[in-house]
Formats: C-alpha cells, structure tokens, sequence
C-alpha cells in the first residue's frame, strides 16, 4: 500500500493535497452551526449536476417536446419523478443554502481584509449560479418559464441605443422560441461545472489566508503550537477528521429536511415549482401574475418598484444590477475596527438586521401582484437595502465596538 | 540560459506584435461564434407578413394574430369608444403619440388607419408581457368610472386606452407598438407590410 503511495507521490503530489488542504489543514476550533452551509453548498452543487445530467439523458430541448419530455420523466422513466424533484428542489435549497453561507460572512466579517478575494470570488460564484437558474427555469417549457424569460430578456432591451438588438441576440429570434430554448439549454449545461472552477478558485483562496471564525480573531497571528504540531495554530484543529465529521453530521440534517420537502412538498405550495408552469407555454397568453421563483423575487420587487425615467425602464435594470453589484464593494465598505458581530456596536447590529429584515420583505413583494401599496413598500425597502451598504463607511466607523479578545472564546 | 547581449527593445517588440496578432486572430475567429447566436435565415423568414379577416369582428370584439411570433390585436371600436378616446388625453403619458411607438400613417388620434379598427402589437412595452383585453368600461379593479375601456397587464399593473396609448403612473414608458399594416380590402388587412419602401 505504502509503496502504491509512494509510486503516486512520485507522479502527483496526493499526499501533499491531503495533508495541506485536510489533514494538516488548521481551522479556528470556535466554528458554529453558520460554518456548515460552505459544505452544503457544495454537496448541493454536486446534487444539481448529478441529477441534471440524469434529466438530460430524457429532456428534449425542443418548443415542440420539451414541456411533454419532462412529463415524460415525471410519469414513465423510472424514479425519474425522484430525480426531477431532486434537481427543483435542489435548486431552491441551493439558494437558501448559500444566503445562509453569505449572511454568516455578513455577520462575521468574512468580506474583510485579508480576505476580499474569497468574497469577490464568491459573489461570482452568486451571479453564476442566477445565471444558471434563469437558463434552467427556460427547460419545462412552461407559462412560467415562457412569460419569466420573456421579462429577463426585455432587460436588456432597456439598455440605450443596443438594447433591442441585444435582446434578439440573446433569444436568437423575434421572440422566445425553439432556438432559444436550445441555446438555454446549453448555456444551462455549462455554466455548473464554470461554477465548480469559481468554487475551486474560492477555496484555493480560502486556505491561502485561512478561515475567519465566529470571533473575527485571525488565528494564524496568535500563538503557536497544539496537539499536532509546534507550528500551527494554538487555536487550530485539523480540519479532517474535526471538521469533515461536524460537516457530515450537518449534511445528515439538512437531508432530512430536504428529503421532507422533496417527498411531501416538492412544490411548496407553488414557492419551488409556480403552478402556471404546469400549463405549456403559449406565446399569445400572459398568465395573470407573472412572479419569478422565489430566490429572484427580491431583486424583482426592485426592478418594479422604480418608475420608468426619460421613456426608458433602464434606470430599473440599473437598480437591479446594482443591488448585487453592490456585494463586490463590501469589503471595502465596512470601515469598523472590528470584523465580528459579537465585538460590533448597536449601530450595526441594527443595521444588519434592518437590512435582512428588507430583504425578506422584498422577497415577499417581489411575489405579490403590484399595488400602489406595494409599490410604494418596495421603494421605501429599496432604499433601505441601498442604506445598509451606502452608510456603511459612516455608521460602521463610529460605532461604539468592545475589546476584541487575543484568542478565540469557547 | 544567458541574457547577455541580448536586445531586449527587439524582444518586447517581438513579443507585441505576435500578442497583438494573436489577439486580432481571436477576435476573428469570436466573430462567427457571436454571429451564429443571431436570429438563423429560417427564424427571418418567419416574420412574413400574415392577413387577417376581420369580417366577422363585432363592435367591441377583439381578434388575435400571430406575427413573428407575437400577439397582434384587432379591435373593433365604437362610436363610445372614439368619443371616449378624446376625454383621456389628461391621464396619458403620450396622448399624441410623440415617439415612434407606429408608422407616420397612424400618428393621429386613433393611432389607426381607420378610426373603427385598431391594429397593435399586444406585447407590454414594459417588460413584454401581453395584457388584458379590458373592454368593460367603470371595472371597478380599474378605477371605477375612470375606466373607459382598454388593457391591463398584469405583471406589473400597466394600463393603455383602446388606442394603445399608456396611462401616466404605470410602469410601461411607451405606448403599444402599432405594427406596419394595410387594407388589402375592406375586410382584410395585411399585417407586418405597409407597401411603403421597407
């Protein structure tokens, strides 16, 4: 065995890999229940390309096919409605799972220095996975999929000057048709496994600083020496065995609570698969209330919330853009002296709150059919959304912080 | 390996030139990858003009047909209609049909070639969805008495009169497009073809 290895070790540095990235890999021992959503994350990501390239070997990306194929899958291909189930859900969970991972990096500073990079890194990844949602959300072929892509698309329309031929480039016709389902499909097909190299890239820069921790503390600066070795960390474990077995301990509940709504309520009552896409799409019919899923519904409140200007709903698309553009800035808005939530001040505290709390909201709006009321709600939370970010430098610098202790607490 | 007595300004000019027409090789070889995402000869064909007969259209009715793909509506309109037409001018955004949402042929008060027949593409110029046909006149939904008549579309509340022409406060900016059309007779028109030089 050893001499297998060491042939190995000769060729490809196997050992190496697993020593610096697992098991001599040293991360903070105060890792809390927020620190197993990266893990799921990825066990997520895995799911969803497992199980879409099972549905690609029955759906046919074809307008004449499409819609019947993924009945097809439901009904007449073995476990095939398990597995169809598995990738909608999986789509949702995956965005829960990552707002999870991303409000933790918001609570404990994880944006700040050194590691903007890994948060860079990761906001891509973010736009990555929209991107691939709003290509597979095209695939049933249904009214929702139909009239959602429609409204995508005449988003950039409203770009000045090229925006309508931008739009026909995009769809490849006139209207959303065969040609751009197909194309939809393979955009769909690819932009997983760009998402696998962003998440390498992210983790690559992960442990080139190391992880942050629920204290903000950078443990690698701190003293030296635990039971393993003389030069790591003092506030150190290794990352497998401590740290693989907390993260399968979290992907066993979290698979019981997917396995729930996968077998009881896969459509969540319309939330996860929206009841008009179970219609086949029709060109000349727009359903009474389009609304996206609800991972985009947020974003979505925003483009309507903000009236047209100069004949043009661009200044909208702009908003919307904005609103996750604004995530890349982050690390450098934050000016506090310190990185965790625990050691931040009440401004702060409000403010993070006040910004999930408008984001829930938003979430909710985004789902309802525009009202004036509503409106009107969704510009005054657009604000506050802006607010959290644009007074950051301000509120984040005067707040009144506490201590920053030199190790880590228990 | 040495590099002495080497000249290093040949170099980096060596080096430049060969990026540069690696680079202009890659953005010729981009273009076919971008022009093959373009709309294929088939997809063009497919924007042929249709008829449509519009004989059997009563007063109020309305009739739907296919042109590249998109809705296009044929509304008959009455008398109320036309006279109503004139009392919305104060809650329109573009009563006059100022910007170029039609043919110069349809820049009038009617937006049409006949005062009784209007011809429209029933795509929101908002985000593209299709509206409502909203025919009855005081909807309460629609603002009671103030409604005379006209779409709805329900992504995102915008509302036209039955001229196509968008009301002040939605989110739609523009009227409805008014397709390029003709009378091949009475009774039916020629959608998607104007005879003028296209």
């Amino acid at each position: 065995m050893s001499s297998l290895m060491n042939w190995i070790d000769e060729r490809f540095p196997l050992t190496k890999v697993w020593k610096e990235h697992l098991s001599e890999y040293y991360a903070p021992k105060n890792f809390n229940s927020w620190y197993f959503f990266g893990s799921l994350a990825l066990l997520v990501l895995v799911l969803q390309i497992v199980t879409g390239i099972w549905l690609a070997m029955s759906y046919k990306p074809d307008a004449k096919l499409a819609f019947d194929s993924v009945e097809y899958i439901m009904r007449d291909v073995d476990w095939g409605w398990l597995i169809r189930y598995m990738h909608s859900t999986g789509a949702s969970a995956f965005f829960l799972v990552v707002y999870l991972h991303m409000f933790r990096g918001l609570l404990y500073g994880s944006y700040r220095k050194p590691r903007e990079l890994i948060w860079i890194f990761g906001v891509v990844i973010y736009l990555a996975m929209m991107a691939t949602a709003f290509f597979g959300y095209l695939l049933p072929w249904g009214q929702m999929s139909y009239w959602g892509a429609q409204v995508i698309v005449n988003l950039f329309a409203a770009v000045p000057y090229v925006g309508p031929d931008l739009a026909v480039w995009v769809r490849g016709d006139f209207v959303i048709s065969d040609v751009t389902l197909n194309r939809f499909f393979a955009f769909h097909f690819l932009l997983p496994f760009i998402l696998v190299a962003l998440v390498f890239l992210h983790i690559v820069a992960l442990h080139k600083v190391g992880s942050n921790n629920p204290d903000g503390v950078e443990i690698k600066k701190g003293p030296k020496g635990n039971r393993w070795s003389d030069t790591a960390p003092a506030d150190g474990i290794p990352f497998h065995p401590y740290y693989t077995v907390k993260d399968i301990f979290g992907v066993g509940v979290f698979l019981i609570l997917f396995s729930a709504v996968l077998f009881f309520a896969p459509e969540m009552g319309g939330l996860f698969l929206e009841h008009p896409n179970f219609t086949p799409a029709d060109p000349l019919t727009t359903p009474p209330h389009i609304a996206p899923v609800w991972y985009f519904t947020p974003y979505y409140a925003m483009l309507r919330a903000v009236p047209p200007m100069f004949g043009s709903q661009f200044p909208g698309v702009v908003v919307m853009f904005a609103a996750i553009a604004v995530f890349f800035l982050l690390p450098w808005l934050d000016r506090s002296p310190v990185k965790s939530i625990r050691y931040k001040g009440p401004l702060f505290k409000f403010w993070i709150v006040v910004f999930a709390i408008s984001f829930v909201i938003l979430a909710w709006l985004g789902m309802q059919p525009a009202t004036s009321l509503l409106t009107n709600l969704a510009r005054l939370f657009t604000v506050v959304y802006f607010l959290f970010f644009l007074l950051m430098p301000w509120y984040s610098k005067i707040d009144k912080t506490k201590p920053v202790p030199e190790r880590v607490t228990d | 390996m040495s590099n002495e007595g080497v000249d290093k300004g040949r170099r980096r000019l060596l080096i430049g030139a060969t990026t540069a027409m690696g680079a202009v090789g890659a953005a010729y070889v981009a273009v076919p990858f971008i022009k093959s995402m373009s709309p294929s000869a088939k997809a063009r064909a497919a924007g042929a003009p249709v008829e449509a007969d519009i004989s059997k259209l009563e007063p109020g009715q309305r009739i739907t047909v296919e042109w590249r793909g998109q809705p296009v509506w044929l509304v008959s309109r009455t008398e109320q209609n036309l006279g109503d037409l004139e009392t919305l001018r104060d809650v329109l955004t573009d009563p006059d049909s100022e910007q170029p949402q039609q043919p110069e042929y349809c820049k009038n008060a009617t937006r049409s070639i006949k005062p009784g027949v209007m011809v429209a593409i029933g795509i929101c110029t908002h985000l593209g969805c299709s509206p409502t046909y909203r025919p009855d006149v005081g909807a309460e939904d629609l603002g009671g008495a103030e409604w005379k008549g006209g779409f709805f579309c329900p992504c995102h509340g915008s509302k036209f009169d039955l001229a196509g022409r968008v009301y002040k406060g939605v989110p739609a900016p523009t009227n409805l497009v008014i397709p390029p059309h003709k009378y091949l007779s009475d009774t039916v028109i020629l959608v998607g073809e104007d005879g003028e030089a296209a």
